[in-house]
C-alpha cells in the first residue's frame, strides 16, 4: 500500500488523467472509477467557476462550453498556489494570449486585464479618503503637498475598445454591437459605497493619474502636466473626490529623508 | 507657461473638483450612473461539491493544440473586427478558427 | 464564548440587503475563511457589520489538514490573521486535504483511516489548535470513494483525534447521509459510534442525486433544501447531545432569504423539541 504522499500525489495527478489512485474502490469495485469521477468533476467545475466570477465577462463573450474547457486548460498550466482563490487568475490574460483557440479575438487578453483589475479593486485595502478641508490646504501648499491615490485606482490601456466591450458584455447587460478597435483607457476604481466602476478616460487624464501615483508635489505635477497642453485635469480630480480615491500619499519619498 | 501660473492653476483645478465634489447631490447622481457599472463578487471559495455530475469532468475537451474542437460561441459574435488581409471577415467566431492557427 | 445553541445560516453577499433590513434572529452566522481573506472593501465591511451583531463561526475550506507534508504556514498565517480582526466564537475545518506541494485544487478530497493518516491529522490538528490560539472542530466528510488501505472506521479516527487533540468535532449531517448512501451502511450505526460528547456544531445541507449500477450516488452539493431524511437523522442525534449549534448551508444556486429562514425556522423547531425533551428528561 502506498504512503500517504504517494497516495496524495496518485490522487492529484488522477484527478486530471483518470487514472484511478491505489488503493481507491468501493463496495462495488466497478464503480470505483464512476465515483473518483465525482472528484475529477468537483476539481475542474470548481475551478472553472472560481475563474469565471472573475471574468464574468470573458466568459460571456466566449461562452460557457468554450470558457469551461478553456479554463480547465488554465487550471493545469497555471493552478491556484494559495487556497484563497479570489487571488487566483492573475495569469488568465497572459495564458490568452498564447492560447490559439481564442486568437479570433484579439481583444481578449485585454478584457481579461480589465477583469482582473476589477477584482483586484474589489478586494483591495481600505484607505480614508482625504477630507475636503485636507485638499484644501494641499492646495494652499503646492511646493510640498503629495497626494496618494486609494489602493484600488488602476489603470488599463488597451488598443481595443475594453470599456465599451465590458460594458455591453457584462451579465445580464443586452449584448450590443461594439467596434472592437478603437483604442481605450480604462479608469478602475473602488468608490465611497464600495462599488467597483469601471470608466474611459483620455489619454491625458490617464498621464496625469500616473503622476499622481508617482507622489510627485503638486508643483512638480502641475509642472508636468503643462507638457500635455489643452488637457484640463478638473473633470478627472472632481471624479477622484466624489469617488474618494484621493488620500494620504502611503510613505514620503526618501529624498525627503537627510 | 511660468512655475507660478502652472501652479496658480493647478490650485484653481483642485479648488473647481472640490466645489464640485461639495454638491452632494450631484456627486450621488453620478454614483447611483456608474453603480450598475460595477461588480458584485470577485473570486470565492466554497465548501460544497459541484452541482454536476460525475459525467462534467471528464466529458469537456482536453487541450491538445489542434485537436482543439471548441470555438467561442458567446457574445462575441456582437463585437466587429475589421476584415484580415486577405478580405476574411473576422466578425464574431462562429467559424472555424483554423486559419489562425499554426499548420500541424 | 461558543456559538448559541441555535439555528445559523451561512452568509451570502446577495442577502446584505435582506439581512440590514429585517435583522432576523439567527444563532450565529457562519463564513468561509477564504473569502475574506482579501485588504479590505465590500467583503470585511459586511463581516464587521455582521459581527457587531450576532456570534460568527469562520470556516475553513482551504487548510488541506487532510494532506502529508507541513500545513501552509502562509495559509496558517492568513487564518491566525482573520481570527485576530474578528474573533469568532467558533473555528472549524474538514477532516479532508485540498492542497498538494503548493497546488489547491479547490476539491475536499478524501483519506484512507491509517494509523499513518492519524498521526498527519492529528499533528496538524494540533498546529492549527497553537497558531490560532483556541480549540477548532474537525468535520466529517462525505465520501465518494472507499479506500482498501483504510484500517480504522472514520467514526473511530474522529473520535481519537479528538481523545488525542482535545478538538471539537463539527458533525455535518447531510455528510452522514451522504456518505452511508453512497456506501451502503446505517447511518444511525454511524451516529451510534460518532463522539457526539464532542460535538460543537451541526451542519444540514442539501444533495444531489444521480444513480448507478448498485444504487444512488449522493453528492454533497449544498444546492437544495435538506432532505427530510436528513432531517430524521437530526432529531436522531439532538435526542442523545441535546439542542446544539445548528447551520443550514446553501451555496449552489443559492435562494431568496425568505428561503434560507424557512430551513433556520425548522431547525429552530426541532431544537426547541429537543430543549423540551431535554427538560421533561430532567423534572
Amino acid at each position: 500500500m502506498p504512503s500517504h504522499p504517494d497516495l496524495v500525489a496518485a490522487f492529484r495527478s488522477g484527478v486530471w488523467t483518470g487514472a484511478l489512485p491505489p488503493g481507491v474502490t468501493a463496495r462495488d469495485p466497478a464503480e470505483a472509477a464512476r465515483r473518483f469521477a465525482v472528484h475529477r468533476n468537483n476539481v475542474a467545475h470548481g475551478l472553472s467557476e472560481a475563474l469565471a466570477t472573475r471574468f464574468p465577462v470573458v466568459r460571456r463573450l466566449v461562452g460557457e462550453r468554450f470558457f469551461s474547457a478553456m479554463a480547465r486548460a488554465f487550471a493545469q498550466a497555471h493552478p491556484p498556489e494559495s487556497p484563497v482563490l479570489l487571488a487566483w487568475g492573475g495569469a488568465f490574460p497572459q495564458f490568452l494570449e498564447a492560447f490559439p483557440p481564442a486568437t479570433a479575438l484579439p481583444y481578449l487578453p485585454d478584457v481579461a486585464r480589465l477583469e482582473t483589475a476589477l477584482g483586484l479593486a474589489y478586494h483591495a485595502g481600505d484607505a480614508e479618503p482625504l477630507s475636503p478641508a485636507d485638499l484644501v490646504r494641499l492646495a494652499q501648499e503646492p511646493d510640498t503637498a503629495r497626494l496618494g491615490l486609494h489602493p484600488s485606482v488602476q489603470v488599463v490601456a488597451s488598443c481595443y475598445a475594453i470599456v465599451s466591450i465590458w460594458r455591453a458584455n457584462r451579465p445580464g447587460a443586452p449584448a450590443r454591437p461594439v467596434a472592437a478597435v478603437n483604442p481605450e483607457t480604462a479608469l478602475v476604481l473602488r468608490d465611497r459605497r464600495l462599488d467597483v466602476i469601471a470608466q474611459a478616460i483620455s489619454p491625458g487624464d490617464a498621464a496625469f493619474l500616473s503622476q499622481l501615483r508617482d507622489g510627485d508635489t503638486l508643483l512638480a505635477f502641475a509642472a508636468a502636466a503643462s507638457v500635455e497642453p489643452g488637457h484640463d485635469p478638473a473633470p478627472l480630480l472632481a471624479r477622484l473626490v466624489s469617488a474618494g480615491v484621493l488620500v494620504a500619499p502611503a510613505l514620503p519619498p526618501m529624498k525627503d529623508h537627510p | 507657461m511660468t512655475r507660478m501660473t502652472t501652479t496658480l492653476q493647478l490650485t484653481a483645478t483642485l479648488a473647481t473638483a472640490l466645489a464640485m465634489a461639495a454638491s452632494a447631490a450631484q456627486a450621488q447622481e453620478e454614483a447611483e450612473m456608474e453603480k450598475c457599472f460595477g461588480v458584485s463578487l470577485a473570486g470565492e471559495n466554497d465548501c460544497a461539491a459541484g452541482p454536476g455530475t460525475t459525467c462534467a469532468g471528464t466529458s469537456v475537451v482536453d487541450y491538445q493544440g489542434n485537436a482543439w474542437t471548441l470555438v467561442p460561441a458567446g457574445t462575441c459574435a456582437t463585437i466587429e473586427l475589421p476584415a484580415q488581409a486577405d478580405g476574411t471577415a473576422r466578425m464574431g467566431s462562429l467559424e472555424a478558427l483554423d486559419r489562425d492557427l499554426p499548420s500541424a | 464564548m461558543p456559538l448559541p445553541d441555535a439555528p445559523g445560516l451561512g452568509f451570502k453577499a446577495e442577502h446584505f440587503a435582506d439581512i440590514v433590513s429585517s435583522r432576523p434572529a439567527l444563532g450565529f452566522w457562519e463564513v468561509h475563511a477564504e473569502n475574506y481573506m482579501g485588504e479590505g472593501g465590500r467583503p470585511h465591511a459586511q463581516l464587521a457589520a455582521l459581527r457587531d451583531d450576532c456570534a460568527m463561526s469562520i470556516h475553513g475550506v482551504g487548510l488541506s489538514i487532510g494532506g502529508p507534508g507541513r500545513l501552509d504556514a502562509a495559509h496558517l498565517a492568513r487564518l491566525r490573521r482573520l481570527c485576530d480582526r474578528y474573533e469568532p466564537d467558533s473555528f472549524s475545518e474538514h477532516l479532508a486535504w485540498s492542497s498538494h506541494e503548493g497546488t489547491f485544487l479547490n476539491d475536499l478530497l478524501p483519506l484512507p483511516y491509517t494509523e499513518e493518516t492519524l498521526g498527519i491529522v492529528c499533528d496538524h490538528v494540533d498546529e492549527v489548535q497553537a497558531a490560532l490560539g483556541r480549540r477548532m472542530l474537525l468535520e466529517n466528510p462525505s465520501t465518494y470513494v472507499l479506500f482498501a488501505q483504510s484500517t480504522i472506521p472514520e467514526t473511530e479516527f474522529l473520535a481519537e483525534v479528538a481523545r488525542r487533540t482535545s478538538c471539537g468535532l463539527l458533525l455535518d449531517v447531510n455528510n452522514v447521509f451522504v456518505s452511508a448512501t453512497n456506501h451502503r451502511t446505517d447511518p444511525h450505526a454511524y451516529l451510534d459510534a460518532f463522539p457526539l460528547h464532542a460535538v460543537g456544531e451541526i451542519h444540514l445541507g442539501g444533495f444531489f442525486e444521480e444513480a448507478l449500477p448498485s444504487g444512488p450516488l449522493l453528492i454533497d452539493a449544498h444546492g437544495t433544501p435538506v432532505a427530510d431524511p436528513v432531517w430524521d437523522l437530526f432529531a436522531f442525534i439532538l435526542e442523545r447531545t441535546g439542542p446544539r449549534p445548528t447551520l443550514i448551508e446553501w451555496d449552489n444556486d443559492v435562494p431568496s432569504f425568505a428561503t434560507l429562514l424557512r430551513e433556520a425556522e425548522r431547525a429552530r423547531a426541532a431544537l426547541d423539541r429537543a430543549r423540551g425533551g431535554l427538560l421533561a428528561f430532567a423534572s
